[in-house]
């Protein structure tokens, strides 16, 4: 294909371009259109339909140039170059923590972190998407033998964007911060963390190539054309009461079963195996509230009182920052009453400091948060998380 | 609780101008969710302690620019995947959010939770009076189902004669993705 641009000395000649322009079969791309003398007129066209283009301009005497030659050389060009800037920002780390990211970009972060703090740094795959996509969580660990642990997961619902975000900034900041942070230092002298940057991989993917508003999995429904299932609908905790849908066409599908969904069974898994997490900490946008259970039903957990003076002080944390507010109550009063959800299932399992976050915003963008407000949100949810995470290291249970 | 009739609710509201986080106007508002009836929309009551920003001059530089555009104005995806809005655009963006609240209100009850997710399309309507015309499709996001609900809404505004909102239409879901 070739790029011309065409020259009009007239306005005789801008209408015989517009007459150009309405012969659909030559398939022409007007990257500038006529319209008016003063301007050129771009225009790429296929192949086949060169040599016709040009007869036409050259007998009516109107001036052309050749802009692009060939459009497969420039583009095969900017593909090399791509590639060659992803590999430059793999060996140098130029990863930009202030945009969003693929999943294939995140992934190879996860590497990159782990190459470059291998001192306290490991991936580990705790299973399989349903598309087979790996699981990978980071491990933060200075030694020992299984010792206690938090946990922290990020995008179980792909359009929260900014989730997956902050936790790959988050990442960062706890492998830098050792040795550092006198905190940090003395949380990951006694604790391991794992995080989960990406939850639902295969979501993730979906809202980049396809539909952008997507929350679901991506498994397959028997006997329906719709597909996916709320993967924070599908824990075993108070699953198929309300607050979940039946139906598969819904946002809030709950699934067939409960840990039907390999995403979070990988991470139930894990959990049990592991026998020694003192902490589960997820993390969901939009909203801007801090909340621990229950949400399957609208009563208070036996640990209310301790979990809801932590969360208040978590969120006096985040507030000192750049003073963005967050509610804190559990999920049935602050939001809705809401089965199958994770941190109802980690607090029934013994989990005690079971913490789910809505970061920003409050619904001016809400999940297309733009990428300007990524490591503002980033830098203060660590400090909610932090407070939490402080306090579960000096209350072991 | 009103036997009969419904929910009222008393508000005391500190508005915020989303361009200027200092300035502020207090309000008071009274609430009444019919009982029953979901195809009413609640009874909004209001008083503003003080006036809003003076907007004129915006107003009209954003009036006179879409009136002297050559080609009636199209765009998509506003914000875009990345929460990018162009400058130009961020006029439009605003003109959804107020128009999309006026179809929220007629569309809520008690127990409804909805907030502009994303303009999907805007296309304006070339009109040969004073008005711009400007016809959305965009993404509602119900925070209580989760679900993202096209709606197509047909929006007038003026700086003098503000926004109205002419026709609007829930769309059905795509079923797949």
């Amino acid at each position: 294909h070739q790029v011309l641009r065409i020259k009009t000395r007239n306005e005789e000649e801008v209408k015989q371009l517009q007459l150009l322009e309405s012969l659909e079969h030559l398939e022409l791309d007007f990257w500038i259109n006529p319209s008016t003398a003063a301007l050129p007129v771009d225009v790429r066209i296929p192949a086949n339909n060169v040599q016709a283009v040009k007869a036409f301009l050259e007998s009516h005497g109107i001036e052309y140039s050749i802009l692009i030659e060939d459009l497969q050389v420039v583009l095969d060009k900017e593909k090399e170059d791509m590639a060659y800037g992803q590999q430059r920002e793999r060996s140098s780390n130029s990863f930009n923590y202030g945009v969003y990211h693929t999943l294939d970009a995140i992934y190879a972060q996860l590497d990159h972190l782990a190459s470059e703090y291998s001192n306290i740094v490991t991936k580990l795959q705790i299973g399989q998407s349903y598309e087979k996509r790996p699981l990978y969580v980071l491990k933060f660990s200075t030694g020992g033998s299984n010792r206690p642990a938090i946990w922290l997961d990020a995008g179980i619902h792909s359009r929260e964007w900014v989730t997956q975000a902050s936790a790959i900034w988050i990442a960062k900041k706890i492998a830098s911060d050792y040795g550092n942070d006198p905190s940090v230092t003395s949380l990951l002298n006694k604790m391991d963390i794992f995080l989960l940057t990406v939850s639902n991989p295969d979501g993730y993917v979906f809202t980049h190539t396809t539909n952008r508003m997507w929350r679901k999995t991506r498994s397959k429904n028997p006997g329906s054309v719709c597909v996916g299932v709320d993967p924070n609908r599908n824990w075993d905790a108070g699953f198929g009461g309300p607050g979940a849908s039946s139906s598969p066409c819904s946002d809030s599908y709950r699934g067939p079963s409960a840990n039907s969904e390999v995403e979070v069974r990988s991470v139930v898994n894990f959990i049990k195996n592991h026998g020694n997490i003192q902490a589960f900490l997820t993390l969901h946008s939009y909203s801007q509230l801090l909340m621990y259970p229950y949400g399957y039903k609208c009563t208070q957990p036996a640990d209310y009182a301790e979990l809801d003076a932590l969360g208040r002080a978590a969120a006096r944390s985040i507030r000192s920052l750049y003073g963005t507010t967050f509610t804190v109550g559990t999920i049935c009063t602050t939001i809705y009453q809401a089965s199958g959800g994770s941190i109802d299932w980690s607090y029934d399992y013994g989990i005690k400091y079971s913490f789910a976050f809505e970061l920003r915003d409050t619904g001016n963008y809400g999940f297309v948060l733009p990428a300007s407000q990524i490591i503002p949100t980033a830098e203060e949810t660590w400090l909610g998380l932090k407070k939490i995470m402080e306090h579960v290291r000096d209350n072991p249970y | 609780d009103i036997d009969d009739v419904g929910h009222k609710y008393y508000l005391e509201l500190e508005l915020e101008d989303v361009l200027d986080k200092d300035s502020t106007v207090n309000c008071t508002a009274e609430v009444l969710y019919h009982l029953g009836n979901k195809n009413i929309a609640p009874d909004v009551q209001f008083t503003l302690e003080g006036e809003p920003k003076n907007t004129d001059e915006a107003d009209n530089i954003f009036y006179n620019r879409i009136k002297n555009l050559e080609k009636e104005l199209v765009a998509e995806n506003i914000p875009d995947s990345h929460g990018n809005v162009p400058p130009e655009m961020e006029p439009i963006r605003l003109l959804a959010w107020v128009a999309s609240g006026y179809v929220i209100w007629q569309n809520s009850t008690e127990n409804t939770k909805l907030q502009l997710a994303q303009i999907k399309h805007v296309k304006q309507v070339k009109r040969s009076d004073e008005y711009l015309e400007f016809d959305y499709m965009i993404l509602l996001h119900d925070t209580v189902s989760q679900e993202i609900i096209p709606w197509q809404m047909t929006v007038l505004w003026h700086p003098q004669h503000g926004v109205q909102v002419t026709q609007d239409s829930r769309q059905p879901k795509h079923a797949s993705g």
